[in-house]
């Protein structure tokens, strides 16, 4: 049954019409035309669909939209700010990270999320934190050279 | 809108057609007989000065689209940036073979970067005219041309072409020499990174066309078995659903991809058929049994009883590998739209020109009545090359006229639905002369796969390959994998020699050397073993340290693995892997980087746990919780170093680097145990049996 649920969406506020049980990936591609988050697996094992609730990364196909009614929800394409690239996304660009770019949303998504709890981390916790988005192409060294990378740079994201 | 038409409708417009390449190197592709002679590349300058590239490949992630535009940026002096490329439109781009066997740099760019060579020319020409100074005393750089000695007289490719319209065939024009290339071998950024990294790169799914309709369609349990009746009453009952039947296809459509779904599973089919009593623990006999009534000698040189007798070490192995699936992350994925008697259909594909045959077959519809728009295509390593969904969605759309239909497999069905890497049982009997430095003889029986890329830069006084004639030798759907047969063949082969060398006392780089029969693979094993820092010694060491080599064409790979065996759990690190790649000359160093980089990557998954279980016909691994693609913890450092040889024509690099991965893994693992791990993948369980064969000392 629809319900009405507002959540804020990349810093600017929605109210959707649709059942609380709908899953969130699907609120977001096919009712809101947010396509950068990618549909993988529907099972929360491969990352592709990662968004940002309340800053935590989950994974959408398994989020509910009942689960972020009141909450803050963060996707790929309310990252940049004004214009102006992410440095994770800037990282991701400058070290070519990525290749089909089917996984890229997520993995900058996860990214994001851990650097911003962790702006210096290790190798090991980058590998351990990106370790539930999956890359078929295999761009894994370049991902985890561009994490650290923007940990370095600047110390963290916004 | 008809390629003709689109010519005809730009006004303004340049256009070249192209007969010959003109290539650049020594050693030249053969170009596919089929390429229609006037449709071998199309460029497109406009009255603004912008270059347009047309061409029918697709983007993978492979950088295609990246790599093209260098070459043509290279010929007419431009930056990379000022081509606008366009791919993989059936009604736009010239007709071409798939995105696949590497055969984008070896087939396509000659022939692109002789086009652009000429459009040069041509441009050179009319400048000259225009300004009435000889060619020779032009000069040319970012669509602007000008007299050398005065640099005020000068005009521009947008007012060279305004107004005017001619068709120019190919002559004889040769690309610059290389010494003069600005563009080739420069790290260019990737065309596709901003839309990746922003979100609104477009797949198939990601299209939002207007009114579509997702549909979700009924699968068997099992291959084998067909849909005979369904009950589709309960479906129906949800608000929206539309029922779609096409013979043994049934698709419940809705506006929203999940309710359809949900629908889906409310509906109850019947289905009849009989599955093969086969599953993945009896299909290698299955296989050898089956390929037993149908052997053919595929290759036969030499006295193979007549070199045995010469052998002093003799090794027999039998090497297997799984069934193993593409796994794209994206799913297969079309929209069709059935349109004033036309067919398009927007497609995650590497083949547009095979889709738009397939459907026009499926659909009984003329090759013009289909138009097939491939969109960035989010992997495909062979998986996409025939497009069993495309028809799927063009069925459908054919009963619902106007209404876009999407057809977004999930990961179960695209689990099910994949054309496999074909499992494989390869046996070998060889043996190696007293004085350690030939391979007497060599007899080689493989079930599963054919003779690709079995033989390589190695002297073998005798060489036997023996593959079955039989049809439908495979009981699940096969298809091409990222270098299909020459990385099956690679591991036996391989893995054989390592044995040898092993049983020999010998060091297994000092064996290649002593068997090479080309230059080049004298100097990559160099090259690779140099960089490695790798101590000749016989195996097993117990330092854990693989080598193997592997070719696709004339590409050479040769590659090293350092592993760590847990020899309680039976489980393989990878620690270190490296790759010297000889691809001849390399335009794009990054885009081959990547290549090699995501091969060896992909391939750890191949090597040690990526397989495709199965009863019958029923797919066990219904998603990634037990289809095991390689993670961040499994991926090693990782070393990438390229052979100077940019002499040679450039041979493709999506295969060659996937040829030696899992060999180099398996012997390293010898290294570090002494056990012979001979079943690809190399999981922990088959570590630890193959353990238990390591005789005591």
């Amino acid at each position: 049954m629809d319900a009405s649920v507002s959540f804020l969406l990349n810093g600017k506020s929605v109210t959707v019409q649709s059942p609380r049980d709908r899953m969130l990936v699907w609120v977001l591609r096919d009712e809101l035309g947010l396509t950068g988050t990618k549909v993988g697996c529907e099972a929360g094992l491969c990352g592709a669909c990662t968004v940002l609730v309340d800053s935590e990364a989950v994974p959408s196909c398994s989020t509910s939209l009942g689960d972020v009614a009141g909450k803050a929800v963060l996707t790929i394409e309310g990252l940049a700010v004004d214009g102006k690239l992410d440095p994770v996304q800037k990282a991701f660009q400058d070290h070519h990270a990525f290749q089909c770019g089917y996984c890229t949303s997520g993995m900058i998504m996860a990214a994001w999320a851990f650097l911003k709890k962790k702006p210096r981390a290790t190798r090991a916790e980058i590998v351990e934190a990106m370790e539930g988005n999956i890359c078929r192409c295999g761009a894994h060294v370049r991902i985890l050279d561009a994490v650290e990378s923007v940990g370095k740079a600047t110390g963290g994201v916004r | 809108m008809r390629r003709r038409t689109f010519l005809e409708a730009a006004t303004g417009v340049l256009t070249f057609f192209f007969i010959t390449p003109a290539g650049a190197a020594p050693i030249e592709p053969t170009r596919p007989s089929n390429y229609p002679e006037d449709f071998n590349a199309f460029l497109k300058i406009s009255a603004d000065g912008r270059v347009g590239c047309f061409v029918g490949k697709t983007e993978l992630g492979q950088g295609a689209m990246t790599v093209l535009a260098m070459l043509v940026a290279e010929e007419l002096e431009l930056d990379p940036a000022q081509v606008d490329m366009l791919l993989g439109d059936t009604d736009l781009c010239p007709w071409d073979l798939p995105t696949g066997g590497s055969l984008t740099m070896w087939h396509t760019a000659p022939v692109l970067r002789g086009a652009a060579a000429e459009a040069r020319a041509v441009l050179l020409g009319m400048a000259s005219k225009a300004l009435g100074a000889p060619v020779a005393d032009l000069a040319l750089k970012d669509g602007a041309i000008w007299v050398k000695a005065a640099p005020k007289r000068r005009t521009s490719f947008g007012e060279l072409v305004k107004g005017r319209k001619m068709e120019r065939h190919l002559g004889k024009v040769k690309p610059k020499p290389l010494s003069e290339c600005t563009v080739i071998g420069r790290r260019i950024p990737r065309r596709d990174a901003l839309a990746k990294i922003t979100g609104a790169a477009k797949y198939a799914g990601d299209l939002r066309l207007p009114g579509t309709l997702h549909a979700c369609i009924l699968r068997a349990p099992a291959h084998g078995l067909t849909l005979t009746t369904a009950d589709t009453t309960a479906a129906e009952g949800v608000p929206g659903v539309r029922i779609v039947r096409d013979g043994t296809l049934l698709a419940v459509l809705h506006p929203q991809p999940d309710t359809a779904r949900k629908a889906l599973a409310l509906v109850k089919g019947t289905f009849e058929g009989t599955e093969l009593d086969v599953d993945d623990v009896r299909i290698y006999q299955y296989l050898v049994d089956k390929a037993a009534t149908g052997q053919r000698v595929m290759i036969a040189r030499g006295d193979v009883a007549a070199g045995e007798k010469r052998a002093a070490t003799v090794v027999e192995g039998e090497y297997r590998n799984a069934y193993e699936s593409h796994a794209t992350l994206e799913p297969h994925t079309s929209v069709a739209k059935w349109e004033e008697g036309r067919m398009t259909v927007w497609a995650s594909t590497q083949s547009p020109f095979v889709f738009r045959d397939a459907v026009a077959g499926a659909l009984k519809l003329g090759q013009d009545k289909v138009r097939i728009i491939a969109q960035f295509v989010g992997g495909g390593f062979g998986g996409k090359l025939v497009g069993p969904g495309a028809i799927e969605a063009a069925r459908i759309a054919r009963q619902v006229p106007g209404v876009p239909i999407q057809v977004a497999w999930n990961r179960e069905e695209d689990l099910f639905l994949d054309g496999y890497r074909p499992a494989a049982v390869v046996k070998i009997r060889s043996g190696l002369d007293a004085g350690r430095g030939a391979i007497t003889f060599w007899d080689n029986t493989a079930a599963g796969v054919s003779q690709g890329e079995a033989e390589f830069a190695y002297e073998m006084q005798t060489n036997k390959y023996q593959a079955p004639a039989v049809p439908d030798l495979h009981p699940l759907k096969v298809g091409a994998w990222r270098a299909p047969n020459a990385h099956t063949n690679a591991f036996a082969r391989e893995c054989q020699l390592d044995a040898l060398a092993a049983k020999a006392g010998l060091d297994p780089v000092t064996l290649r050397r002593r068997l090479a029969t080309d230059a080049r693979l004298l100097r990559l094993l160099d090259l690779a073993v140099g960089t490695f820092g790798w101590e000749p010694a016989a195996g097993p060491t117990g330092r854990g340290i693989g080598l193997a080599c592997g070719a696709w064409r004339q590409a050479m790979v040769v590659a090293v693995a350092q592993v760590a065996v847990d020899k309680a759990t039976g489980m393989v690190r990878v620690e270190r892997f490296l790759e010297a790649v000889d691809v001849g000359l390399v335009v794009n160093p990054d885009g081959a980087r990547q290549q090699v980089e995501g091969a060896i990557t992909m391939c750890i998954g191949q090597a040690l746990s990526e397989e495709i279980h199965f009863k019958g016909g029923r797919i066990l691994d219904k998603n990634f919780d037990t289809y095991l693609l390689p993670r961040f913890s499994a991926i090693p450092r990782i070393q990438v170093v390229f052979a100077d040889n940019s002499t040679m024509a450039t041979q493709g690099i999506g295969e060659p680097p996937v040829v030696p991965v899992a060999a180099a893994l398996a012997n390293a693992v010898f290294d570090a145990t002494g056990a012979r791990v001979t079943h690809v993948p190399f999981t922990p369980e088959r570590v630890l049996e193959a353990l238990k064969r390591v005789p005591a000392k």
